[in-house]
Protein backbone atom coordinates (compact mmCIF):
# COMPACT_ATOMS: atom_id res chain seq x y z
CA UNK A 1 0.00 0.00 0.00
CA UNK A 2 1.38 3.37 -0.94
CA UNK A 3 1.99 6.05 1.63
CA UNK A 4 -0.79 8.18 0.34
CA UNK A 5 -3.33 5.36 0.59
CA UNK A 6 -2.03 4.57 4.04
CA UNK A 7 -2.26 8.17 5.14
CA UNK A 8 -5.68 8.49 3.65
CA UNK A 9 -6.73 5.33 5.41
CA UNK A 10 -5.45 6.64 8.74
CA UNK A 11 -7.34 9.83 8.25
CA UNK A 12 -10.48 8.19 6.94
CA UNK A 13 -10.29 10.18 3.75
CA UNK A 14 -11.46 8.97 0.37
CA UNK A 15 -13.29 5.88 1.58
CA UNK A 16 -15.10 5.93 -1.72
CA UNK A 17 -13.56 7.17 -4.95
CA UNK A 18 -15.72 9.64 -6.82
CA UNK A 19 -18.06 8.53 -9.61
CA UNK A 20 -18.04 4.90 -8.54
CA UNK A 21 -21.06 2.66 -8.14
CA UNK A 22 -22.36 2.90 -4.56
CA UNK A 23 -21.06 -0.52 -3.57
CA UNK A 24 -19.04 -1.22 -0.47
CA UNK A 25 -15.36 -0.97 -1.44
CA UNK A 26 -13.47 -4.25 -1.20
CA UNK A 27 -10.58 -3.97 1.17
CA UNK A 28 -7.15 -3.95 -0.40
CA UNK A 29 -8.49 -2.92 -3.78
CA UNK A 30 -7.38 0.39 -5.13
CA UNK A 31 -9.88 2.29 -7.24
CA UNK A 32 -8.92 3.95 -10.50
CA UNK A 33 -9.21 7.46 -9.14
CA UNK A 34 -6.91 6.61 -6.26
CA UNK A 35 -4.24 5.53 -8.72
CA UNK A 36 -4.69 8.82 -10.49
CA UNK A 37 -4.25 10.66 -7.24
CA UNK A 38 -1.02 8.80 -6.54
CA UNK A 39 0.20 9.53 -10.04
CA UNK A 40 -0.45 13.21 -9.54
CA UNK A 41 1.37 13.09 -6.21
CA UNK A 42 4.33 11.29 -7.74
CA UNK A 43 4.56 13.66 -10.65
CA UNK A 44 4.47 16.68 -8.42
CA UNK A 45 7.43 17.38 -6.23
CA UNK A 46 6.83 17.19 -2.51
CA UNK A 47 5.27 20.45 -1.35
CA UNK A 48 7.77 22.73 0.34
CA UNK A 49 6.21 23.86 3.58
CA UNK A 50 7.41 26.63 5.85
CA UNK A 51 6.31 27.54 9.33
CA UNK A 52 6.39 31.17 10.38
CA UNK A 53 6.00 32.01 14.03
CA UNK A 54 4.70 35.52 14.73
CA UNK A 55 2.84 36.48 17.92
CA UNK A 56 1.70 32.96 18.70
CA UNK A 57 2.12 30.54 21.58
CA UNK A 58 3.53 27.52 19.66
CA UNK A 59 0.29 25.70 20.48
CA UNK A 60 -0.58 25.51 16.81
CA UNK A 61 2.63 23.77 15.81
CA UNK A 62 2.33 21.48 18.81
CA UNK A 63 -1.07 20.50 17.50
CA UNK A 64 0.49 19.76 14.10
CA UNK A 65 3.07 17.54 15.77
CA UNK A 66 0.32 15.63 17.56
CA UNK A 67 -0.24 13.68 14.38
CA UNK A 68 2.12 11.13 15.92
CA UNK A 69 0.98 8.17 13.84
CA UNK A 70 1.60 9.82 10.53
CA UNK A 71 4.12 12.53 11.31
CA UNK A 72 7.24 10.55 10.50
CA UNK A 73 5.83 9.51 7.13
CA UNK A 74 4.51 12.96 6.51
CA UNK A 75 7.82 14.67 7.21
CA UNK A 76 10.02 12.07 5.58
CA UNK A 77 8.13 11.18 2.47
CA UNK A 78 5.30 13.55 1.76
CA UNK A 79 6.38 17.10 2.42
CA UNK A 80 9.59 19.06 2.78
CA UNK A 81 9.69 21.31 5.81
CA UNK A 82 11.99 23.97 4.42
CA UNK A 83 11.69 26.68 7.05
CA UNK A 84 10.56 27.17 10.65
CA UNK A 85 12.29 28.14 13.88
CA UNK A 86 11.26 25.03 15.78
CA UNK A 87 11.48 22.68 12.80
CA UNK A 88 14.48 23.48 10.63
CA UNK A 89 17.89 25.07 11.09
CA UNK A 90 17.44 27.58 8.30
CA UNK A 91 18.05 31.31 8.67
CA UNK A 92 17.23 32.67 5.23
CA UNK A 93 13.59 32.32 4.28
CA UNK A 94 13.44 30.12 1.16
CA UNK A 95 10.79 29.84 -1.57
CA UNK A 96 7.80 27.86 -0.28
CA UNK A 97 4.69 26.27 -1.77
CA UNK A 98 2.81 26.71 1.47
CA UNK A 99 3.61 28.90 4.44
CA UNK A 100 1.76 28.21 7.66
CA UNK A 101 1.72 31.40 9.69
CA UNK A 102 1.09 31.11 13.40
CA UNK A 103 0.22 34.11 15.54
CA UNK A 104 -1.05 37.60 14.87
CA UNK A 105 1.17 40.56 13.92
CA UNK A 106 2.31 43.27 16.32
CA UNK A 107 2.16 46.57 14.48
CA UNK A 108 4.85 48.04 16.71
CA UNK A 109 7.30 45.22 15.96
CA UNK A 110 9.12 45.99 12.73
CA UNK A 111 10.75 42.54 12.60
CA UNK A 112 7.36 40.81 12.60
CA UNK A 113 6.08 43.14 9.92
CA UNK A 114 9.16 42.52 7.82
CA UNK A 115 8.89 38.76 8.24
CA UNK A 116 5.25 38.77 7.22
CA UNK A 117 5.95 40.79 4.07
CA UNK A 118 8.77 38.41 3.22
CA UNK A 119 6.49 35.39 3.63
CA UNK A 120 4.06 36.88 1.17
CA UNK A 121 6.86 37.28 -1.36
CA UNK A 122 8.36 33.84 -0.85
CA UNK A 123 5.28 31.64 -0.50
CA UNK A 124 2.92 30.62 -3.27
CA UNK A 125 0.20 30.04 -0.73
CA UNK A 126 -0.06 31.74 2.68
CA UNK A 127 -2.20 30.05 5.29
CA UNK A 128 -3.37 31.80 8.45
CA UNK A 129 -2.80 28.86 10.73
CA UNK A 130 -4.57 29.02 14.08
CA UNK A 131 -7.03 31.63 15.26
CA UNK A 132 -4.46 34.24 16.31
CA UNK A 133 -3.28 34.42 12.75
CA UNK A 134 -6.78 34.15 11.29
CA UNK A 135 -8.99 36.24 13.57
CA UNK A 136 -6.58 37.80 16.09
CA UNK A 137 -8.05 35.51 18.76
CA UNK A 138 -7.06 36.54 22.29
CA UNK A 139 -4.40 38.98 21.09
CA UNK A 140 -7.48 41.08 20.29
CA UNK A 141 -7.38 41.93 24.00
CA UNK A 142 -3.80 43.24 23.89
CA UNK A 143 -3.43 46.89 24.84
CA UNK A 144 0.23 47.39 25.70
CA UNK A 145 1.68 48.86 28.84
CA UNK A 146 3.76 45.86 29.88
CA UNK A 147 7.53 45.60 30.29
CA UNK A 148 9.86 45.31 28.47
CA UNK A 149 7.96 46.81 25.52
CA UNK A 150 5.08 48.95 26.78
CA UNK A 151 4.63 50.20 23.23
CA UNK A 152 3.75 46.74 21.87
CA UNK A 153 0.01 47.11 22.02
CA UNK A 154 -1.57 46.53 18.60
CA UNK A 155 -2.02 43.05 17.22
CA UNK A 156 -3.96 42.22 14.07
CA UNK A 157 -4.74 39.07 12.07
CA UNK A 158 -2.30 38.66 9.20
CA UNK A 159 -4.96 39.24 6.54
CA UNK A 160 -5.16 42.86 7.71
CA UNK A 161 -1.70 43.33 6.20
CA UNK A 162 -1.19 40.80 3.43
CA UNK A 163 -3.29 38.75 1.07
CA UNK A 164 -4.04 35.44 2.76
CA UNK A 165 -4.95 32.43 0.62
CA UNK A 166 -6.52 30.20 3.22
CA UNK A 167 -7.19 30.01 6.93
CA UNK A 168 -7.33 27.18 9.43
CA UNK A 169 -8.85 28.62 12.58
CA UNK A 170 -8.77 26.93 15.98
CA UNK A 171 -7.11 27.65 19.27
CA UNK A 172 -5.32 25.47 18.45
CA UNK A 173 -6.54 23.87 15.19
CA UNK A 174 -7.06 20.14 15.67
CA UNK A 175 -4.24 17.81 14.64
CA UNK A 176 -6.64 16.16 12.19
CA UNK A 177 -7.51 19.31 10.30
CA UNK A 178 -3.88 20.09 9.55
CA UNK A 179 -3.26 16.51 8.42
CA UNK A 180 -6.37 16.57 6.24
CA UNK A 181 -5.31 19.91 4.77
CA UNK A 182 -1.83 18.69 3.88
CA UNK A 183 -3.24 15.56 2.25
CA UNK A 184 -5.72 17.65 0.28
CA UNK A 185 -2.90 19.91 -0.79
CA UNK A 186 -0.80 16.97 -1.97
CA UNK A 187 -3.79 15.53 -3.83
CA UNK A 188 -4.70 18.89 -5.31
CA UNK A 189 -8.14 18.40 -3.76
CA UNK A 190 -9.41 21.95 -4.11
CA UNK A 191 -12.94 20.91 -3.16
CA UNK A 192 -11.75 19.97 0.29
CA UNK A 193 -9.72 23.15 0.62
CA UNK A 194 -12.50 25.49 -0.49
CA UNK A 195 -13.85 26.23 3.02
CA UNK A 196 -10.30 27.14 4.14
CA UNK A 197 -10.03 29.45 1.17
CA UNK A 198 -13.38 31.03 2.05
CA UNK A 199 -12.37 31.39 5.69
CA UNK A 200 -9.38 33.53 4.70
CA UNK A 201 -11.86 36.38 4.51
CA UNK A 202 -13.05 35.89 8.08
CA UNK A 203 -10.74 38.08 10.13
CA UNK A 204 -13.06 38.61 13.07
CA UNK A 205 -14.37 35.92 15.38
CA UNK A 206 -16.34 36.03 18.59
CA UNK A 207 -18.93 34.07 20.54
CA UNK A 208 -21.34 36.85 19.68
CA UNK A 209 -21.23 35.64 16.05
CA UNK A 210 -23.64 32.91 17.18
CA UNK A 211 -26.18 35.46 18.28
CA UNK A 212 -25.68 37.88 15.37
CA UNK A 213 -25.33 35.48 12.45
CA UNK A 214 -27.29 32.42 13.60
CA UNK A 215 -29.90 33.20 16.26
CA UNK A 216 -30.73 36.68 14.99
CA UNK A 217 -30.94 35.32 11.44
CA UNK A 218 -33.55 32.67 12.41
CA UNK A 219 -31.11 29.86 11.63
CA UNK A 220 -30.34 28.33 15.05
CA UNK A 221 -31.67 24.83 15.64
CA UNK A 222 -30.22 24.31 19.11
CA UNK A 223 -28.03 21.37 18.11
CA UNK A 224 -25.22 22.25 20.54
CA UNK A 225 -22.35 22.01 18.03
CA UNK A 226 -21.08 25.48 19.04
CA UNK A 227 -20.95 24.48 22.71
CA UNK A 228 -19.06 21.31 21.78
CA UNK A 229 -16.62 23.22 19.58
CA UNK A 230 -15.79 26.04 22.03
CA UNK A 231 -12.26 25.44 23.24
CA UNK A 232 -12.61 27.52 26.40
CA UNK A 233 -16.06 26.26 27.44
CA UNK A 234 -17.46 29.74 27.04
CA UNK A 235 -20.60 28.48 25.30
CA UNK A 236 -23.42 26.72 27.11
CA UNK A 237 -26.94 25.96 25.93
CA UNK A 238 -29.95 27.57 27.60
CA UNK A 239 -33.43 26.69 26.37
CA UNK A 240 -31.86 25.32 23.21
CA UNK A 241 -29.89 28.45 22.36
CA UNK A 242 -26.19 29.22 22.81
CA UNK A 243 -25.32 31.42 25.74
CA UNK A 244 -21.85 32.91 25.55
CA UNK A 245 -19.82 33.88 28.57
CA UNK A 246 -18.00 36.90 27.13
CA UNK A 247 -15.39 36.79 29.89
CA UNK A 248 -14.29 33.33 28.80
CA UNK A 249 -14.50 33.89 25.03
CA UNK A 250 -11.08 34.32 23.39
CA UNK A 251 -12.52 35.40 20.02
CA UNK A 252 -11.14 32.41 18.12
CA UNK A 253 -14.26 32.16 15.95
CA UNK A 254 -14.50 28.39 16.13
CA UNK A 255 -18.11 28.26 17.41
CA UNK A 256 -19.42 29.95 14.31
CA UNK A 257 -17.05 28.09 11.97
CA UNK A 258 -18.25 24.69 13.26
CA UNK A 259 -21.94 25.65 13.36
CA UNK A 260 -23.85 23.63 10.73
CA UNK A 261 -25.87 26.75 9.99
CA UNK A 262 -22.94 29.00 9.02
CA UNK A 263 -21.82 26.93 5.99
CA UNK A 264 -22.45 23.32 5.18
CA UNK A 265 -20.13 21.07 3.12
CA UNK A 266 -22.74 18.53 2.05
CA UNK A 267 -20.84 17.05 -0.91
CA UNK A 268 -17.66 16.55 1.09
CA UNK A 269 -19.52 14.91 3.96
CA UNK A 270 -21.24 12.46 1.63
CA UNK A 271 -17.92 11.66 0.01
CA UNK A 272 -16.30 11.06 3.39
CA UNK A 273 -19.17 8.81 4.51
CA UNK A 274 -19.37 6.89 1.25
CA UNK A 275 -22.95 8.11 0.68
CA UNK B 1 -33.16 11.12 -3.80
CA UNK B 2 -35.90 12.04 -1.45
CA UNK B 3 -34.78 9.59 1.28
CA UNK B 4 -31.03 10.11 0.88
CA UNK B 5 -28.51 7.42 0.04
CA UNK B 6 -29.24 4.10 1.70
CA UNK B 7 -28.53 0.41 1.62
CA UNK B 8 -31.76 -1.05 2.92
CA UNK B 9 -35.12 -0.03 4.37
CA UNK B 10 -37.09 -2.35 6.62
CA UNK B 11 -39.86 -2.15 9.17
CA UNK B 12 -38.60 -3.33 12.55
CA UNK B 13 -39.14 -3.43 16.27
CA UNK B 14 -37.11 -4.40 19.32
CA UNK B 15 -37.90 -7.86 20.70
CA UNK B 16 -37.06 -6.86 24.27
CA UNK B 17 -40.36 -6.48 26.18
CA UNK B 18 -38.88 -3.89 28.55
CA UNK B 19 -37.86 -1.71 25.59
CA UNK B 20 -41.23 -2.20 23.86
CA UNK B 21 -42.97 -0.92 26.98
CA UNK B 22 -41.12 2.42 27.09
CA UNK B 23 -40.23 3.11 23.47
CA UNK B 24 -41.89 5.72 21.28
CA UNK B 25 -42.30 3.33 18.35
CA UNK B 26 -40.33 0.19 17.61
CA UNK B 27 -37.56 0.87 20.12
CA UNK B 28 -34.90 0.95 17.44
CA UNK B 29 -32.73 3.70 18.97
CA UNK B 30 -32.87 2.23 22.46
CA UNK B 31 -32.46 -1.33 21.23
CA UNK B 32 -29.60 -0.58 18.86
CA UNK B 33 -27.62 1.52 21.36
CA UNK B 34 -28.16 -1.14 24.04
CA UNK B 35 -27.04 -3.85 21.61
CA UNK B 36 -23.96 -1.88 20.55
CA UNK B 37 -23.08 -1.32 24.21
CA UNK B 38 -23.46 -4.99 25.02
CA UNK B 39 -21.35 -6.02 22.01
CA UNK B 40 -18.72 -3.41 22.98
CA UNK B 41 -19.12 -1.67 19.62
CA UNK B 42 -19.58 1.43 21.77
CA UNK B 43 -18.59 2.17 25.37
CA UNK B 44 -21.24 4.77 25.99
CA UNK B 45 -23.84 6.88 24.26
CA UNK B 46 -25.07 10.44 24.35
CA UNK B 47 -28.84 10.39 24.67
CA UNK B 48 -31.64 12.83 25.52
CA UNK B 49 -32.00 12.02 29.20
CA UNK B 50 -34.80 12.93 31.60
CA UNK B 51 -34.59 15.92 33.97
CA UNK B 52 -36.56 17.12 36.99
CA UNK B 53 -38.78 19.12 34.66
CA UNK B 54 -41.43 17.09 32.87
CA UNK B 55 -40.72 16.59 29.16
CA UNK B 56 -37.65 18.82 29.22
CA UNK B 57 -34.70 16.62 28.20
CA UNK B 58 -31.00 17.24 28.75
CA UNK B 59 -28.15 15.50 26.90
CA UNK B 60 -26.79 12.70 29.03
CA UNK B 61 -23.90 10.24 28.72
CA UNK B 62 -25.38 6.77 29.20
CA UNK B 63 -22.92 4.03 30.14
CA UNK B 64 -25.43 1.22 30.78
CA UNK B 65 -28.46 -0.28 29.07
CA UNK B 66 -30.63 0.92 31.97
CA UNK B 67 -29.56 4.51 31.42
CA UNK B 68 -30.26 4.17 27.70
CA UNK B 69 -33.72 2.75 28.40
CA UNK B 70 -34.40 5.62 30.83
CA UNK B 71 -33.97 8.03 27.91
CA UNK B 72 -36.45 6.24 25.60
CA UNK B 73 -39.40 8.10 24.13
CA UNK B 74 -39.66 11.26 22.03
CA UNK B 75 -39.47 14.66 23.68
CA UNK B 76 -40.61 17.33 21.25
CA UNK B 77 -38.17 19.99 22.38
CA UNK B 78 -34.44 20.72 22.39
CA UNK B 79 -31.78 18.37 23.66
CA UNK B 80 -28.46 19.74 22.35
CA UNK B 81 -26.87 16.28 22.25
CA UNK B 82 -23.93 17.41 20.11
CA UNK B 83 -22.51 19.54 22.91
CA UNK B 84 -22.18 16.44 25.10
CA UNK B 85 -19.99 14.48 22.67
CA UNK B 86 -16.78 16.20 23.72
CA UNK B 87 -17.59 15.76 27.39
CA UNK B 88 -18.29 12.06 26.80
CA UNK B 89 -14.84 11.61 25.29
CA UNK B 90 -12.85 13.93 27.57
CA UNK B 91 -14.53 13.51 30.92
CA UNK B 92 -15.99 10.01 30.68
CA UNK B 93 -12.99 8.69 28.77
CA UNK B 94 -15.16 7.03 26.12
CA UNK B 95 -13.13 5.89 23.10
CA UNK B 96 -16.04 4.42 21.14
CA UNK B 97 -19.11 6.60 21.28
CA UNK B 98 -22.68 6.21 20.10
CA UNK B 99 -25.34 8.87 19.89
CA UNK B 100 -28.82 9.64 18.72
CA UNK B 101 -29.46 12.83 16.77
CA UNK B 102 -32.13 14.62 14.81
CA UNK B 103 -31.13 15.59 11.24
CA UNK B 104 -29.68 19.02 12.07
CA UNK B 105 -27.63 17.47 14.87
CA UNK B 106 -26.26 14.83 12.50
CA UNK B 107 -25.24 17.75 10.26
CA UNK B 108 -23.29 19.37 13.10
CA UNK B 109 -21.60 16.07 13.90
CA UNK B 110 -20.76 15.16 10.29
CA UNK B 111 -19.45 18.63 9.51
CA UNK B 112 -17.20 18.36 12.57
CA UNK B 113 -15.96 14.97 11.31
CA UNK B 114 -15.13 16.27 7.84
CA UNK B 115 -13.77 19.61 9.06
CA UNK B 116 -12.65 19.29 12.69
CA UNK B 117 -11.22 22.81 12.85
CA UNK B 118 -11.02 23.17 16.60
CA UNK B 119 -12.34 19.79 17.68
CA UNK B 120 -9.41 17.49 18.37
CA UNK B 121 -9.51 13.71 18.63
CA UNK B 122 -13.27 13.35 18.61
CA UNK B 123 -14.20 12.75 14.97
CA UNK B 124 -12.93 9.17 14.84
CA UNK B 125 -14.45 8.16 18.17
CA UNK B 126 -18.04 8.36 16.98
CA UNK B 127 -18.80 4.77 16.04
CA UNK B 128 -22.58 4.80 15.78
CA UNK B 129 -24.75 7.76 14.84
CA UNK B 130 -28.44 6.95 14.85
CA UNK B 131 -30.51 9.61 13.13
CA UNK B 132 -34.21 10.06 13.82
CA UNK B 133 -36.73 11.47 11.38
CA UNK B 134 -37.74 15.00 12.22
CA UNK B 135 -40.30 17.31 10.63
CA UNK B 136 -39.74 20.18 13.08
CA UNK B 137 -38.91 20.87 16.72
CA UNK B 138 -40.47 23.10 19.35
CA UNK B 139 -39.20 25.36 22.12
CA UNK B 140 -40.28 24.06 25.53
CA UNK B 141 -42.63 27.02 25.94
CA UNK B 142 -44.47 25.91 22.78
CA UNK B 143 -45.12 22.50 24.34
CA UNK B 144 -46.49 24.25 27.41
CA UNK B 145 -48.81 26.23 25.13
CA UNK B 146 -50.12 23.08 23.45
CA UNK B 147 -50.57 21.06 26.60
CA UNK B 148 -51.24 23.47 29.46
CA UNK B 149 -53.14 26.09 27.50
CA UNK B 150 -54.74 24.47 24.46
CA UNK B 151 -55.45 21.06 26.02
CA UNK B 152 -55.80 22.35 29.53
CA UNK B 153 -53.87 19.66 31.36
CA UNK B 154 -50.76 19.69 33.47
CA UNK B 155 -47.46 18.64 31.83
CA UNK B 156 -46.78 16.20 34.65
CA UNK B 157 -49.84 14.09 33.78
CA UNK B 158 -48.52 13.42 30.28
CA UNK B 159 -47.18 9.92 29.71
CA UNK B 160 -46.48 10.14 26.01
CA UNK B 161 -46.55 12.69 23.20
CA UNK B 162 -46.82 11.84 19.55
CA UNK B 163 -47.23 13.55 16.21
CA UNK B 164 -49.05 11.55 13.57
CA UNK B 165 -52.10 11.44 11.33
CA UNK B 166 -52.25 15.24 11.21
CA UNK B 167 -52.45 15.71 14.96
CA UNK B 168 -50.35 16.39 18.03
CA UNK B 169 -51.35 13.68 20.52
CA UNK B 170 -50.98 13.54 24.26
CA UNK B 171 -51.59 10.41 26.31
CA UNK B 172 -52.27 10.49 30.03
CA UNK B 173 -53.06 7.55 32.26
CA UNK B 174 -56.73 7.70 31.37
CA UNK B 175 -57.27 9.93 28.36
CA UNK B 176 -56.03 10.65 24.88
CA UNK B 177 -56.02 14.31 23.86
CA UNK B 178 -55.09 15.94 20.60
CA UNK B 179 -54.92 19.21 18.72
CA UNK B 180 -54.75 19.51 14.93
CA UNK B 181 -51.21 20.08 13.68
CA UNK B 182 -52.47 23.31 12.10
CA UNK B 183 -52.65 24.73 15.62
CA UNK B 184 -48.98 24.00 16.21
CA UNK B 185 -47.84 25.96 13.18
CA UNK B 186 -45.91 29.07 14.06
CA UNK B 187 -44.89 27.51 17.36
CA UNK B 188 -42.00 25.53 15.82
CA UNK B 189 -38.51 27.02 16.02
CA UNK B 190 -37.95 29.04 12.87
CA UNK B 191 -34.53 27.46 12.24
CA UNK B 192 -36.48 24.33 11.24
CA UNK B 193 -38.03 26.14 8.30
CA UNK B 194 -34.86 26.01 6.20
CA UNK B 195 -34.11 22.34 6.99
CA UNK B 196 -34.08 20.06 3.94
CA UNK B 197 -33.56 16.78 5.76
CA UNK B 198 -36.48 14.75 7.05
CA UNK B 199 -35.07 11.23 7.36
CA UNK B 200 -31.62 11.99 8.85
CA UNK B 201 -29.80 11.42 5.57
CA UNK B 202 -26.36 11.52 7.21
CA UNK B 203 -26.96 8.98 9.98
CA UNK B 204 -25.27 5.58 10.02
CA UNK B 205 -28.78 4.26 10.55
CA UNK B 206 -31.94 6.36 10.47
CA UNK B 207 -35.25 5.49 12.02
CA UNK B 208 -38.70 6.91 12.69
CA UNK B 209 -42.34 6.01 12.92
CA UNK B 210 -43.63 7.06 9.50
CA UNK B 211 -44.20 4.20 7.06
CA UNK B 212 -44.63 1.48 9.66
CA UNK B 213 -47.61 0.42 11.79
CA UNK B 214 -47.95 1.46 15.46
CA UNK B 215 -45.31 -0.16 17.63
CA UNK B 216 -42.96 -0.55 14.66
CA UNK B 217 -40.35 1.73 13.08
CA UNK B 218 -39.06 2.29 9.58
CA UNK B 219 -35.31 1.65 9.63
CA UNK B 220 -32.95 2.95 6.93
CA UNK B 221 -29.37 1.66 6.94
CA UNK B 222 -26.94 3.99 5.20
CA UNK B 223 -23.22 3.63 5.92
CA UNK B 224 -21.25 0.36 5.85
CA UNK B 225 -20.81 0.61 9.61
CA UNK B 226 -24.47 1.31 10.33
CA UNK B 227 -25.67 -1.43 8.01
CA UNK B 228 -23.39 -3.99 9.58
CA UNK B 229 -24.30 -3.11 13.19
CA UNK B 230 -28.03 -3.24 12.45
CA UNK B 231 -27.70 -6.59 10.66
CA UNK B 232 -25.69 -8.01 13.56
CA UNK B 233 -28.43 -6.88 15.92
CA UNK B 234 -31.13 -8.50 13.79
CA UNK B 235 -29.14 -11.73 13.59
CA UNK B 236 -28.65 -11.68 17.35
CA UNK B 237 -32.42 -11.47 17.75
CA UNK B 238 -32.54 -7.93 19.12
CA UNK B 239 -34.99 -6.91 16.40
CA UNK B 240 -37.69 -8.55 14.32
CA UNK B 241 -38.08 -7.15 10.84
CA UNK B 242 -40.63 -7.06 8.04
CA UNK B 243 -40.12 -6.25 4.41
CA UNK B 244 -41.13 -2.60 4.02
CA UNK B 245 -42.98 -3.52 0.82
CA UNK B 246 -45.43 -5.58 2.87
CA UNK B 247 -46.35 -3.03 5.52
CA UNK B 248 -48.83 -0.19 5.50
CA UNK B 249 -48.60 2.73 4.95
CA UNK B 250 -45.10 1.89 3.70
CA UNK B 251 -42.52 3.86 1.80
CA UNK B 252 -44.98 5.93 -0.23
CA UNK B 253 -46.00 7.96 2.80
CA UNK B 254 -42.39 8.39 3.95
CA UNK B 255 -41.36 9.62 0.51
CA UNK B 256 -44.34 11.93 0.32
CA UNK B 257 -43.65 13.58 3.68
CA UNK B 258 -39.94 13.91 2.95
CA UNK B 259 -40.65 15.51 -0.42
CA UNK B 260 -43.17 17.88 1.18
CA UNK B 261 -40.67 19.03 3.80
CA UNK B 262 -37.97 19.61 1.20
CA UNK B 263 -40.32 21.49 -1.10
CA UNK B 264 -41.82 23.71 1.58
CA UNK B 265 -38.49 24.58 3.16
CA UNK B 266 -36.78 25.14 -0.18
CA UNK B 267 -39.39 27.86 -0.72
CA UNK B 268 -38.41 29.44 2.61
CA UNK B 269 -34.76 29.29 1.55
CA UNK B 270 -35.55 30.93 -1.78
CA UNK B 271 -37.58 33.62 -0.06
CA UNK B 272 -34.75 34.31 2.39
CA UNK B 273 -32.34 34.65 -0.51
CA UNK B 274 -34.65 37.17 -2.15
CA UNK B 275 -34.67 39.16 1.08
CA UNK B 276 -30.88 39.02 1.26
CA UNK B 277 -30.83 36.85 4.39
CA UNK B 278 -28.09 34.23 4.81
CA UNK B 279 -28.76 30.50 4.29
CA UNK B 280 -26.36 27.66 4.89
CA UNK B 281 -27.68 25.37 2.16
Amino acid sequence: MSLISKLKGLLGIGAKPANEEPKPAKSGQVGASEQEVEKVAEENAKPRIGYIHLSGCTGDIMSLSENYDILAELLTNMVDIVYGQTLADVWEMPEMDLALVEGSVCLQDEHSLHELMEVREKAAMVCAYGSCSATGCFTRYSRGGQQARPDHESFVPIADLIKVDCAIPGCPPSPEIIAKTVVALINGDMDYLQPMIDLAGMTEGCGCDLQKYVVNQALCIGCGTCAMACQTRAVSMTNGRPEVNGDRCVKCGICYVQCPRSWFPEEQIKKDLGL
Amino acid sequence: MVLGTYKEIVSARATDKQIQKVSQDGGIVTGLLAFALEEKIIEGAVVAGPTDEFWKPEPMVAMSADEIIAAAGTKYTFSPNVMMLKKAVRQYGIEKLGTVAIPCQTMGIRKMQSYPFGVRFLADKIKLLIGIYCMENFPYASLETFISEKMGISMELVEKMDIGKGKFWVYTQDEVLSIPLKETHGYEQSGCNVCLDYVAELGDVSTGSVGSPDGWSTVITRTDGGDSIFKQAVEAGAFETKDIANVKPGLDLLQKLSAQKKEKNQKTIDKRKEMGLPVPF
